[in-house]
């Protein structure tokens, strides 16, 4: 699947397009297909995105989204090093799945 | 230290105010993001992995304890409360938003700092080494050198469009603590034969892709033409450096390409030149900024006499201070590699505790180090006990300057967006495993980078490890043999890479190699110098 990545303008922080908004939750990217470049161009020039790019990803078998390539999933994550700063504080082995 | 003239601090104050406007007119869709950020990057901003990155330019590592109060107070208020000292001895935060930076640049302008000029194609930070002033060993204090440079340099017209990134370090003692040899220029202050002070020229050094040590292309300039050899230099570069092809822009390729013979050549002419142009600042100037880098008022008639009684702080004293050029004083490394951490990462609290020890135990001065630790240039002996025991209490206290724990790592794959591997995880696991074998290992230079761009300077350790992408996965690459000190050398990579696990124990391995040839004395890399390779390959790949 192709899903479409990018970073809160004003935030910098890293979203992933839902399909009618932008979550910074990557189990809430879908799959864009063939309009995902034009989905990233749009967006940027609207400033909904900032840098937007597309990216190949799986649906694992628990039905989550995983980005193909491993620093897109510590995009999605946050630093392996730094449990406290993911997404995921609560769980000390996040970092297990970018690997 | 420097204080800001007016019109430095004029300068400062007006790029903040430009760059508030520009960063305005990019929220509100009047620039596009192509428009913005060459603007953003010429302020230090960065968009990195996970959110914008800012990097702050500590000037030759230099740092009152106003400035460290004020980058403590910057990552509470505005970043998650820690900053990342770097291997160019700036600082860098990792999680900044957009419409914060007009602020944090203004708050930085109030402590005389600023982030201009810590990206894009110029003249970076000009780097020092981070015991000037200090060290009994230096000529003289290369800092007032490095300060005219920096004002040379700052947003000089000409050289703002360089063909790559240009990085300047001056020192003034023979013993290299800066990697000198590795920069665009190095700049040593030396005495002739007939006594005068002067400046040798090491032009074409560098890490990256294609790592080089810089020849020595004039061992004798007057210090009353110094700036006006460095414009020539830059001059050459910058007509006749690669514009064409990134990986081959750096001043290292021209200088190659070329020959030193005819670069340096050139640079002769075009020096003859400028000097019939009149440009050079008149001495003066260098004498009013050498007037704030005076020794601070040591005290006299103090003992030499350290209470050692207790073992643990005995062991800090042995690895972590150095001696100073005053009776009764050393300098004290603040180690930023606790075993098992973040090389370089420091809270916003432990910040703030530095700073406050720079103010009562060191004149008011901390230094940051390219191996990313914090200097008290001036403590005295009698006072180290109370500064180790407040710095053990804040998990500043490692006992492990240059060795194996005290790891130098860029941010890697957890962070930086051109990074094809994390290398602090690594950091963390070969400091977890080996640091206790601290002291049977001695001195021993590990350094990690997470791409080919070496801002972990893995060229130049004693053990370098290199992060690469094998197909999506991490890899990792050994290397042996090198130095960023006065022996400056290249390492060499043993053969095939590792994975995460693989390159800990191969690590591992090449320690015991050294560990069962070593004889009396030697460090690891003497060992290495004097076995060669081959043992340390037969050991890695059987």
């Amino acid at each position: 699947m192709k899903i479409v990545t990018g970073n809160d303008l004003k935030t910098g922080a890293v979203t992933w397009w839902t399909g009618s908004d932008w979550s910074i939750h990557v189990d809430d990217a879908v799959d864009a297909g063939d309009q995902a470049e034009t989905i990233a161009a749009r967006e940027e020039a609207a400033r909904n995105v900032n840098s937007p790019y597309v990216i190949e990803a799986v649906t694992d078998a628990d039905g989550k989204v995983r980005p193909a390539h491993i620093k897109d999933r510590i995009r999605a994550l946050g630093p392996t090093v730094r449990p406290d700063l993911t997404l995921k504080p609560a769980d000390p082995t996040a970092g297990n799945w970018v690997i | 230290m420097y204080k800001y003239d007016q019109y430095d601090q004029a300068m400062v104050d007006a790029r903040v105010a430009e760059f508030r406007d520009q960063v305005r007119r990019r929220v509100e869709g009047r620039i596009t993001e192509d428009q913005f950020k060459p603007l953003r990057l010429q302020n230090g901003l960065y968009l990195q992995l996970h959110a914008y990155m800012l990097r702050v330019a500590v000037p030759y590592g230099t740092l009152s304890s106003a400035q460290m109060h004020a980058l403590a107070d910057i990552a509470d208020k505005y970043d998650r409360g820690y900053g990342h000292f770097t291997t160019r001895q700036n600082i860098q935060y990792n999680w900044i938003k957009l419409e914060d930076t007009p602020d944090i640049l203004a708050d930085l302008a109030k402590v005389e700092m600023h982030a201009i000029q810590t990206s894009g194609n110029c003249i970076r930070n000009i780097s020092s080494d981070h015991y000037a002033g200090a060290t009994a060993d230096e000529l003289i204090d290369p800092r007032p050198y490095a300060e005219l440079l920096r004002q040379w340099s700052s947003f000089h017209p000409e050289f703002l469009a360089l063909p790559r990134k240009f990085k300047i370090c001056v020192i003034a003692s023979e013993a290299d603590r800066a990697a000198m040899k590795l920069h665009d220029i190095g700049i040593r202050i030396v005495k002739n034969d007939s006594g005068e002070i002067g400046a040798a020229f090491y032009v074409g050094g560098g890490m990256g892709r294609t790592p080089m040590i810089a020849p020595c292309i004039n061992p004798f300039v007057p210090l009353d033409q110094l700036v006006t050899y460095c414009e020539a230099c830059l001059r050459v570069y910058n007509r006749y450096g690669r514009r064409d092809n990134k990986y081959k822009a750096r001043i290292k390729i021209l200088v190659h390409e070329l020959g030193a013979a005819e670069y340096t050549r050139q640079v002769e002419e075009e020096f003859a030149h400028l000097l019939t142009q009149d440009i050079e600042p008149p001495l003066a100037e260098l004498e009013r900024i050498s007037t704030y880098f005076a020794s601070p008022a040591f005290e006299t008639g103090l003992s030499d006499d350290i209470d050692r009684s207790d073992p643990d702080f005995a062991l800090w004293v042995d690895t972590n201070t150095v001696p100073h050029k005053a009776p009764g004083y050393v300098s004290a490394v603040i180690s930023l590699k606790p075993a098992g951490g973040i090389p370089g990462d420091a809270s916003a609290e432990q910040m703030h505790l530095i700073a406050d020890l720079t103010k009562q135990y060191s004149f008011d001065e901390c230094r940051v180090t390219h191996t990313q630790n914090i200097v008290l240039p001036h403590v005295k002996k009698a006072d180290l006990h109370a500064l180790w025991t407040s710095l053990e209490a804040a998990g500043l206290g490692a006992a492990n300057l240059d060795r194996i724990g005290d790891i130098i790592a860029c941010p890697g794959l957890d962070y930086c967006s051109l990074a094809n591997a994390r290398s602090i995880p690594v950091a963390q696991k070969i400091s977890e495993r080996l640091s206790p074998r601290s002291a049977e290992l001695g001195e021993l230079k590990v350094k990690i980078s997470g791409c080919i761009n070496a801002c972990g300077h893995h060229h130049a350790g004693h053990i370098g490890v290199l992060g690469v992408d094998k197909k999506g996965v991490e890899n990792y690459q050994l290397l042996l043999g090198g130095s960023e000190a006065d022996d400056t050398s290249l390492g060499k990579i043993t053969g095939p890479g590792f994975d995460e696990a693989g390159i800990v124990d191969a690590v591992e391995k090449a320690t015991e190699v050294y560990l069962a040839q070593r004889t009396d004395g030697e460090r690891f890399l003497d060992t290495y110098r004097r076995i060669g390779i081959n043992p340390f390959k037969e050991a890695l790949y059987g």
